[in-house]
C-alpha cells in the first residue's frame, strides 16, 4: 500500500508541474507571441479605450443601432447578495435562460418581445433568433434575417436610404467556413461600428 | 432540416472515420511501449517519473493491484484538488480575488473532475482562480482521461492475452497516455484554438465601455489550454459557465468542428486498438459499426426535433422556418453561429461520449431533442463514449450480447477467443446494473425530498426531467446538465457527488475483475460453431441488446419526463 501511495503522490505532483503549469504557461507564452490579439480577448479599441470584444455581444437599445439577441445573463442583486437581477450581456457571468419549451414564462417573454418588434414593422414575421436568448447570453451575432428585419428602423433613425443599410449588412455578413460549415451570421458590434463610421 | 445540415453531419462523421485507423495505430504503439517519434522528447521525462515514484516499468500488475493503484491515485488527486480550491484565495494567479470555494461545492467539484465527469455546480468565471483552473482542473482533465484510457487498454489485454496473470502496469499506461497522446495533441490544438479566438492570458478581467456607454466586464484567463484537453479527454468542464456556447470558449464554426472531432477521436480510435490487439481489426470495426448506427440515429432525432421548433411560438408571429437567411427552429439557448444542425450534432456527440460540454443549453431543447441526450447517457455512454470508458462499456455490452446469443443456441458463449462463463457474466451485469441503480435511485430520492424538489426551475414534467438528467449525467460521468436545476446546494452537491463516485468506481472494479479473469483464460481458436463477431449480424445483435436493456430499464422514467412533455407541448399545454 505504501508503494501505491508513494507513486500516487509523485505522479500527482509531477503531472501538476507538467500539465498544470508547464503546459498552460508554455501555451500562454506562445499565444502571446504568435496571436496576441486573440490571446488577449480580441478587444476592440476606439480612441485608446476598450469598447468591447469582437467575440462578445453587447446590449443595444437605441433605434439607430442594430439590436443584439435577448440575453438571459444576470448579476448579483446590489440590495440582496443571495438574489440575482437581470443584466443583459454580462460578460463576467455567462448563462442561458434554461427555460424549458413548455415554460409559460418563456412563451410570455417571446410574445412580449415579438409584439414590441411588430410595432416596428408588421409586413413580415419576426426571425426566431431576435426573440430567443442564446446559450451563453453573449452571442455576438444575429442571423442575416434578423439584420434584414431591422434595416427599415435603422434607415429611418439615421436618415439613410434602406439600400445603403442593406448593403452594409451584406458586407458584414460572414459566410459559412469553407462554404458549408457553420451558419451565416452578422457581427452586431462590428456592424454598428461601421454604421457609426458611415454617418460620422 | 436542410441539405446543408445533413452535409455538415456527414462531414463530421467522415473525419472521425478517417482518423480512427491512424490514431488507433499510433495509440497501439504507445501502449505497447514501442519507440514513437515523440520518444526522444518524452522518454527522459517518463523515466524520471518512474525513478521518483519507485515504479519498475517492466513489472506488470494483476487486476487487483492495477485497480488499487488507480483508486489510490484518484484518492490523492481528490484530496489535492479539494485543498487547492479551499485555499485559492491565499495562492497566486488570482487577479479577480476569487474567494475560497465552499466545502460542499469543493467536494462535488473534486469528485467531478477526478471521475472525468466535470459536472459543474459553479460558474467558472465567477468562482475559480486561474491557478485552480490550471494546476487543479486542467491537470485532472488530463489524468482522469488517461486513467479511463489505461483501464480500457487493460480490458483489451484481458481479451488479447493467453493465460496471463497480469493486465499491464497502471502507472506506465497512465503516464504514456498523458505524455505521448494527450499532451502533444492538446498542445497543438490549444494554439489552433487561440488562433480562432480563444483567449490565453493571465491578466485581470477587462473593463470595456460599450458603444452605448454601458460598462461591460470581459472575463479572461488561460482558456485555450484547458479547452483543448477538455474536449480531447471527453471531460467537458467549461472554463466559463456557458461552456462551449461561450464565444470565448468556442468562437467559430471551425473551432466548433475541431472540438466535436476531438470528443470522438480517441474513443473511435480505441475500437481500432481493440481490434488489432485481439488480432482481427474487423472486431474493432464491428464495434465502430454498432456505435455509428446508434450515433447517427440519435443525431437525426435531435436534429429533427430541434428543427421543428416550438409550436407555442407559431401563433405569435415568429418565423421558425429555415431559409437562406436563417437557420430557424428552436433557437432558445442556441448560438446563431452554430444554428440548429451544429447544436443538435454537438448535443448528440457530447452525450454519446462522456464529454458533457454543451454549445447550446439542453434545458431549452424540445422534449424529444433533450430526450436523446438522456438516452445516450442512460445507455452508459457507449456510443464511442468517454475516452476508455466508452470502449470498456461497449465491451461489457458485447459480453451480454454474446451471452444472450449463447443462451439462444445453448452453447457456452465466446467473444474474440475467450469463453465467457458465469463469473464474467455476473461481473458484467453488476457493472451494467450500477447505472440504473444510481440514476433512478437518486432521482427517486430527490423527488421525495423537499431539498430535491427545491432545485427545480421549470414546472411540469420538465422539472422531473431536470432531476432525472442530473443524476443520469453524473452517474454516467457526463457532466452536461439541464442547467436550470440549482445544483449548488448541500443536498445536490452531496448526492450528485456520490452518484459520480458510484458511476465511475463501482463500475470500474467489476470491469477490471472481468479483465483479470479473461486474461487468465486460454485463447480458443475459432471453430465452425463459433458465432462470428466481426460482421453485420453481430452489429445488429449488439445494437438490439443495447436497445432492449436500455429500453426496458429506462422507458418508464422517460415516459414521465420528455415523452409526456412532448405530447403536452403538441396539445398546447404550458406550465
Amino acid at each position: 500500500m505504501q508503494q501505491h501511495l508513494r507513486a500516487s503522490c509523485v505522479f500527482i505532483f509531477g503531472m501538476t508541474l507538467v500539465t498544470g503549469l508547464a503546459y498552460p504557461l508554455a501555451i500562454t507564452g506562445l499565444a502571446q507571441l504568435l496571436f496576441p490579439y486573440q490571446a488577449n480577448g480580441s478587444l476592440i479599441e476606439r480612441q485608446g479605450r476598450v469598447i468591447g470584444s469582437a467575440l462578445i455581444g453587447q446590449s443595444f437599445t437605441s433605434d439607430s443601432y442594430f439590436h443584439s439577441r435577448p440575453s438571459a445573463t444576470t448579476t448579483a442583486d446590489p440590495n440582496d447578495a443571495t438574489k440575482t437581477v437581470p443584466l443583459p450581456y454580462n460578460a463576467a457571468n455567462s448563462s442561458g435562460s434554461n427555460l424549458g419549451p413548455t415554460n409559460q414564462s418563456l412563451v410570455d417573454r417571446v410574445k412580449a418581445d415579438t409584439d414590441t418588434l411588430h410595432t416596428e414593422r408588421t409586413d413580415i414575421r419576426v426571425p426566431i433568433d431576435l426573440v430567443t436568448t442564446s446559450g451563453s447570453g453573449l452571442d455576438p451575432h444575429i442571423t442575416p434575417a434578423a439584420a434584414a428585419f431591422q434595416v427599415p428602423r435603422i434607415a429611418k433613425a439615421r436618415q439613410l436610404p434602406e439600400s445603403t443599410v442593406t448593403g452594409l449588412v451584406t458586407n458584414y455578413t460572414q459566410g459559412r467556413f469553407l462554404g458549408f460549415i457553420g451558419e451565416p451570421v452578422v457581427n452586431v458590434l462590428k456592424l454598428n461600428l461601421a454604421l457609426d463610421d458611415l454617418t460620422k | 432540416m436542410t441539405a446543408n445540415g445533413f452535409l455538415q453531419i456527414a462531414c463530421f462523421f467522415l473525419i472521425i472515420l478517417a482518423l480512427t485507423k491512424p490514431l488507433g495505430g499510433y495509440m497501439l504503439r504507445v501502449f505497447s511501449g514501442e519507440w514513437v517519434f515523440l520518444s526522444p522528447l518524452m522518454r527522459p521525462i517518463e523515466k524520471l517519473f518512474y525513478r521518483l515514484a519507485g515504479v519498475d516499468e517492466k513489472a506488470e500488475q494483476d487486476w487487483k493491484n492495477y485497480g488499487i493503484s488507480m483508486l489510490v491515485f484518484s484518492l490523492v488527486g481528490f484530496i489535492t484538488l479539494y485543498i487547492l480550491q479551499r485555499a485559492q484565495l491565499f495562492l497566486p494567479l488570482n487577479p479577480q480575488g476569487m474567494d475560497n470555494v465552499a466545502p460542499d461545492l469543493a467536494f462535488n467539484t473534486s469528485i467531478s473532475f477526478i471521475s472525468n465527469t466535470n459536472w459543474q455546480n459553479y460558474g467558472g468565471e465567477s468562482t475559480m482562480s486561474y491557478l485552480t483552473q490550471m494546476a487543479g482542473l486542467t491537470v485532472h482533465n488530463f489524468l482522469s482521461a488517461a486513467t479511463g484510457i489505461a483501464l480500457a487498454i487493460a480490458l483489451c489485454r484481458g481479451f488479447a492475452r493467453n493465460v496471463s496473470k497480469t493486465i499491464g502496469n497502471f502507472w506506465v499506461d497512465m503516464t504514456r497516455c498523458t505524455l505521448y497522446i494527450l499532451l502533444p495533441v492538446s498542445f497543438i490544438i490549444a494554439l489552433l484554438l487561440v488562433w480562432q479566438g480563444i483567449p490565453q492570458n493571465l491578466g485581470a478581467y477587462v473593463d470595456a465601455t460599450t458603444l452605448e456607454g454601458a460598462k461591460q466586464t470581459l472575463a479572461q484567463g488561460p482558456v485555450a489550454s484547458q479547452i483543448a484537453i477538455k474536449m480531447f479527454g471527453t471531460n467537458g468542464g467549461g472554463f466559463f459557465n456557458a461552456n462551449a456556447a461561450h464565444p470565448y470558449e468556442n468562437p467559430t464554426a471551425l473551432s466548433n468542428l475541431v472540438q466535436m472531432v476531438l470528443i470522438f477521436a480517441i474513443a473511435a480510435a480505441l475500437t481500432n486498438v481493440f481490434g488489432r490487439m485481439v488480432g482481427n481489426p474487423l472486431q474493432g470495426w464491428a464495434l465502430f459499426g454498432a456505435m455509428s448506427v446508434l450515433f447517427l440515429a440519435g443525431t437525426l432525432v435531435v436534429y429533427a426535433a430541434e428543427s421543428a421548433g416550438n409550436p407555442a411560438f407559431a401563433a405569435l408571429g415568429v418565423d421558425q422556418s429555415a431559409s437562406v437567411l436563417q437557420t430557424g427552429g428552436n433557437m432558445e439557448g442556441k448560438e446563431a453561429r452554430f444554428g440548429i444542425a451544429n447544436s443538435a450534432l454537438f448535443a448528440a456527440i457530447t452525450t454519446d461520449a462522456s464529454c458533457g460540454a454543451v454549445n447550446g443549453m439542453h434545458d431549452s431543447f424540445t422534449p424529444l431533442g433533450g430526450m436523446i441526450p438522456l438516452i445516450n447517457m442512460e445507455l452508459g455512454e457507449i456510443v464511442f463514449g468517454g475516452v476508455g470508458s466508452g470502449l470498456y462499456g461497449m465491451l461489457l455490452f458485447a459480453i451480454v450480447a454474446m451471452f444472450v446469443a449463447g443462451l439462444m443456441v445453448g452453447r457456452t458463449p465466446e467473444y474474440v477467443g475467450k469463453k465467457l462463463e458465469s463469473y464474467e457474466v455476473k461481473m458484467t451485469m453488476l457493472a451494467i446494473l450500477i447505472l440504473p441503480f444510481s440514476m433512478l435511485g437518486f432521482t427517486a430520492l430527490a423527488l421525495l425530498m423537499p431539498a430535491g424538489l427545491a432545485g427545480i426551475s421549470n414546472n411540469g414534467p420538465h422539472g422531473f426531467s431536470e432531476i432525472l438528467y442530473a443524476y443520469t449525467s453524473t452517474t454516467a460521468n457526463n457532466g452536461s446538465a439541464f442547467a436550470g436545476l440549482n445544483g449548488n446546494t448541500f443536498f445536490y452537491n452531496l448526492t450528485l457527488g456520490f452518484a459520480m463516485l458510484l458511476g465511475r468506481f463501482a463500475m470500474i472494479v467489476p470491469m477490471l475483475a472481468v479483465a483479470g479473469s479473461l486474461a487468465m483464460k486460454k485463447s480458443v481458436p475459432p471453430s465452425s460453431g463459433t458465432f462470428p463477431t466481426d460482421n453485420g449480424l453481430f452489429v445488429a445483435l449488439l445494437v438490439g441488446v443495447i436497445a432492449i436493456v436500455g429500453g426496458l430499464t429506462f422507458f418508464p422514467a422517460l415516459a414521465l419526463g420528455p415523452i409526456v412533455e412532448h405530447t403536452l407541448m403538441q396539445a398546447g399545454t404550458l406550465f
